[in-house]
């Protein structure tokens, strides 16, 4: 209760988390990664066969020689973390609540391949805007959970937990934490989850703010399904985002076997490290050519390598990267696409960041967020915007945000 | 004859060293949590695997799988760059037709063995002297003790390409050719291009209906379960296709550096066989000739040769092939055919579509039972399609 800082009863179902990974764990995997068996050299100059060779061995090289999980355990551990039990799992959150007394509550869910990792970087600005180029009017208390199997949330065991699940326990955590009302953001799966909590609209939920629009007409997934070109009756913005899903959708291995087959991909992820970390490498293009110069010695952003590793290595030392992709199987399951238009009747507020791998026309979003009360293009970053971009991110959620306060 | 033409013997001998690493890395495997689902719905199931590392670790033997490579002649030989390891058995037949037979993915040579007795030897194996073949068992490049292309461009044609330079080579100017899996790619390719000398094929597989429905008749009752079946692959069953044919490269990775997820990777390719292997396994119930040492065979041979990644190219090479061919007509197949259709297979392919694939069907039967690996499964119901299916063509 010392930590309480807002005055509010805390509920005595949420406990205080430590993290502190035990010693033998870490030096396996700096074992394992010593120990890998690299392919040949791809034969190809490009990225068109996958992640290449020297770009995994100058991570590998790095991983194992000079990264140092200690410095993210104690990142992780200067923040107020907790676990608490909702729906029979265990779910861990980092709880930042704001100096400021009129503060406004947000939960920020993370996507694959993240965790809490990459949202580590906007809690400052969200929390203390006054040191960070805001105002104390634009201040969050800020609520960030671990997904149901990711990090150090509890792996379900049972089937079950899709974006709808998740959503409620979500909703859950808020109320248990004294939250009347309060926003939610995410991209990725962060945007699934945010747009089925709107759907749902559980007391309190003011609106969502997502950096990821969930926006294809049904008609035009139809015609993306058969594989048909774009509609010509479509604008320049969208005939470019109809290219982009088409694209993701039959250019996605990781999507389809995580989605079909996370079991047998699991073997993979759990016993080789640095399978795992080429994995979690090759989401999409232009997140994976920033991060194969990363670890050629270029910036990428606000994310370091020691950054992309604090993730990997969370996958790694939890054992969680199956349990993670099951969550694509459980989406594939309800036979709903990702894509499709989010249907929300809530307050949405929108930004499209240029390098993410889908760029939302901004006609396609007001139709599938009905009440679009915020909508921007930013001027740089990608798929994790809040990792690369904390600042930009964070003043869109300041500007989304406030006409709800 | 140049050097780079020159057949070479070969003989395996793998280093122990490797074969106790291997060992060692199974013993130390870091296992996910169970599926959630009683079915190879979320992929190979743990039981599963667990019973493979077991025994893999602890029962298994390769040396007594490298014996029985080296009781068969084996030669390498360079053809386009790529050095092609081969096994070569003559009939002591006089007439013995001579017959290429192309493995396909997650197989290799292995498939192949227990079929080399009944097709070079049928006096001793319920058949007689007129339906003896001499046989040629390639390993594709990137596979097995073939060398791993260090070029893109190597698809089913360049192989096919390859395979007739090597029937050149060793002399055979009358030869017929045989392929399931990526073998049908490659033996279909070789039928399209007609080297001189190639007299027919027969497939196991029809390759050609899973990449291209639209064609095909879709009336009957055989037509419409053959599409429903492979709508049921397209949709759930075909990621590893997808991910090596777009990222062969980031998958390779753990390939290469677990033999679990190498060995995980190989039993999920299909729901029959995936099924027949896992009772195996944990059951010990037999599936015709795929017994745990066989299924372990095929696996260990690719990570001793440590082949995951180059293997899996293929898939890559095959679709930048289908990409670059969009809209051109096909070679046409002018030579005669013959296809045997396998129950447990990804879908039972209709004698209606044998016929419209290959206008010059010469032999079309569905055998009584066999999956997709059908050499390996049923070795000798295989060798008796193969003599039916090239009877015409002596």
């Amino acid at each position: 209760m010392s930590a309480d800082t807002a005055g509010m009863k805390a509920d005595p179902a949420v406990r205080p988390f430590h993290l502190d990974m035990v010693e033998e764990a870490v030096a396996d995997l700096r074992r394992r990664i010593a120990a890998w068996r690299p392919p040949e050299r791809e034969p190809v100059d490009d990225q068109s066969q996958g992640v290449q060779l020297a770009t995994v061995r100058d991570l590998a090289n790095y991983w194992a020689t000079e990264y140092d999980w200690r410095r993210c355990e104690a990142k992780l551990n200067a923040l107020p973390q907790f676990m608490t039990e909702i729906d029979g799992i265990d779910v861990h959150f980092i709880h930042v609540r704001s100096p400021h007394a009129d503060a406004l509550p947000l939960i920020v869910s993370h996507g694959w391949p993240g965790s809490v990792i990459e949202q580590l970087k906007i809690i400052e600005p969200l929390t203390n805007p006054a040191e960070h180029g805001g105002s104390a009017s634009d201040a969050f208390d800020v609520v960030i959970p671990s997904l149901p199997g990711y990090g150090f949330s509890g792996k379900p065991a049972a089937t079950g937990w899709d974006p709808d699940r998740i959503a409620r326990a979500w909703a859950v955590l808020m109320q248990r934490l004294g939250y009347t009302r309060y926003v939610t953001q995410g991209g990725d799966w962060g945007t699934a989850i945010s747009a089925a909590m709107a759907r749902q609209e559980p007391e309190g939920l003011l609106g969502i703010h997502v950096n990821f629009a969930q926006m294809v007409p049904p008609d035009v997934l139809g015609h993306i399904r058969n594989g048909d070109p774009a509609p010509a009756d479509l604008s320049d913005a969208e005939k470019r985002a109809y290219g982009q899903v088409a694209f993701a959708t039959y250019h996605r291995g990781y999507g389809v076997i995580q989605g079909t087959r996370p079991q047998t991909i699991g073997y993979s992820l759990a016993d080789t490290p640095v399978g795992l970390a080429a994995w979690l490498l090759d989401h999409d293009e232009t997140t994976y050519k920033h991060l194969a110069q990363l670890f050629a010695g270029h910036p990428y952003g606000a994310i370091t390598r020691d950054d992309w590793l604090d993730n990997s290595s969370l996958y790694w030392l939890t054992n969680t990267a199956t349990s993670a992709a099951r969550l694509y199987w459980q989406q594939a399951v309800t036979g709903k696409n990702f894509y499709a238009a989010a249907n929300v009747s809530l307050p949405a507020a929108v930004t499209v960041f240029p390098e993410e791998y889908v760029t939302a026309p901004r006609s396609w979003t007001e139709r599938a967020y009905h009440k679009l009360i915020y909508f921007n293009e930013a001027e740089r970053g990608g798929h994790f915007a809040a990792w690369e971009q904390p600042q930009l991110l964070s003043e869109e959620l300041r500007a989304a945000f406030r006409a709800l306060r | 004859m140049s050097s780079e033409t020159e057949i070479h013997p070969f003989r395996l001998d793998m280093p122990g060293e490797a074969i106790a690493d291997l060992r060692r890395r199974i013993a130390a495997t870091r296992w996910p949590t169970r599926e959630l689902v009683a079915d190879r719905s979320q992929g190979v199931q743990l039981a599963t695997i667990q019973e493979l590392a077991r025994y893999w670790a602890t029962e298994y033997d390769w040396r007594a799988c490298e014996g029985k490579l080296n009781a068969l002649p084996q030669f390498t030989t360079q053809i386009d760059g790529v050095d092609i390891h081969f096994i070569h058995v003559r009939s002591a037949h006089a007439d013995a037709l001579p017959l290429i037979i192309t493995h396909g993915w997650p197989g290799s040579v292995i498939e192949l063995l227990e079929v080399v007795g009944p097709l070079t030897d049928p006096t001793a194996h319920g058949g007689s002297a007129e339906d003896a073949f001499d046989l040629v068992l390639p390993s594709l490049p990137g596979y097995g003790f073939s060398s791993d292309p260090a070029e893109d461009g190597w698809d089913p044609g360049r192989i096919a390409r390859a395979w007739a330079e090597l029937m050149r080579r060793l002399g055979y100017a009358r030869y017929v050719a045989q392929g399931g899996d990526q073998g049908a790619a490659v033996t279909d390719a070789m039928g399209r291009q007609a080297p001189a000398g190639l007299l027919g094929i027969h497939l196991n597989f029809l390759r050609e209906a899973l990449g291209n429905v639209s064609g095909l008749p879709a009336d009957s009752r055989e037509e419409r379960a053959a599409l429903a079946a492979i709508s049921r692959f397209s949709t759930s069953g075909s990621a590893y296709f997808q991910e090596q044919a777009t990222r062969p490269q980031t998958i390779g990775y753990a390939l290469l550096d677990s033999p679990v997820a190498l060995a995980a990777w190989m039993l999920d390719h299909d729901t029959d066989s995936y099924y027949k292997i896992s009772r195996v396994l944990t059951g010990g119930q037999p599936a015709g000739n795929l017994t745990q040492d066989h299924v372990l065979d095929n696996i260990t041979l690719y990570w001793l040769t440590g082949t995951g990644a180059s293997a899996a190219r293929l898939y890559w090479e095959g679709g930048q092939a289908a990409a670059a061919a969009n809209g051109q007509p096909r070679q046409e197949m002018k030579l005669p055919a013959s296809v045997t259709a396998f129950p447990g297979e990804i879908f039972l392919a209709p004698r209606s579509w044998a016929e419209k694939v290959y206008p010059n069907l010469i032999y079309f039967h569905e055998a009584d039972r066999g999956g997709h690996f059908a050499a390996w499964e049923e070795p000798q119901l295989f060798t008796e399609e193969v003599r039916a299916g090239f009877r015409p063509l002596r």
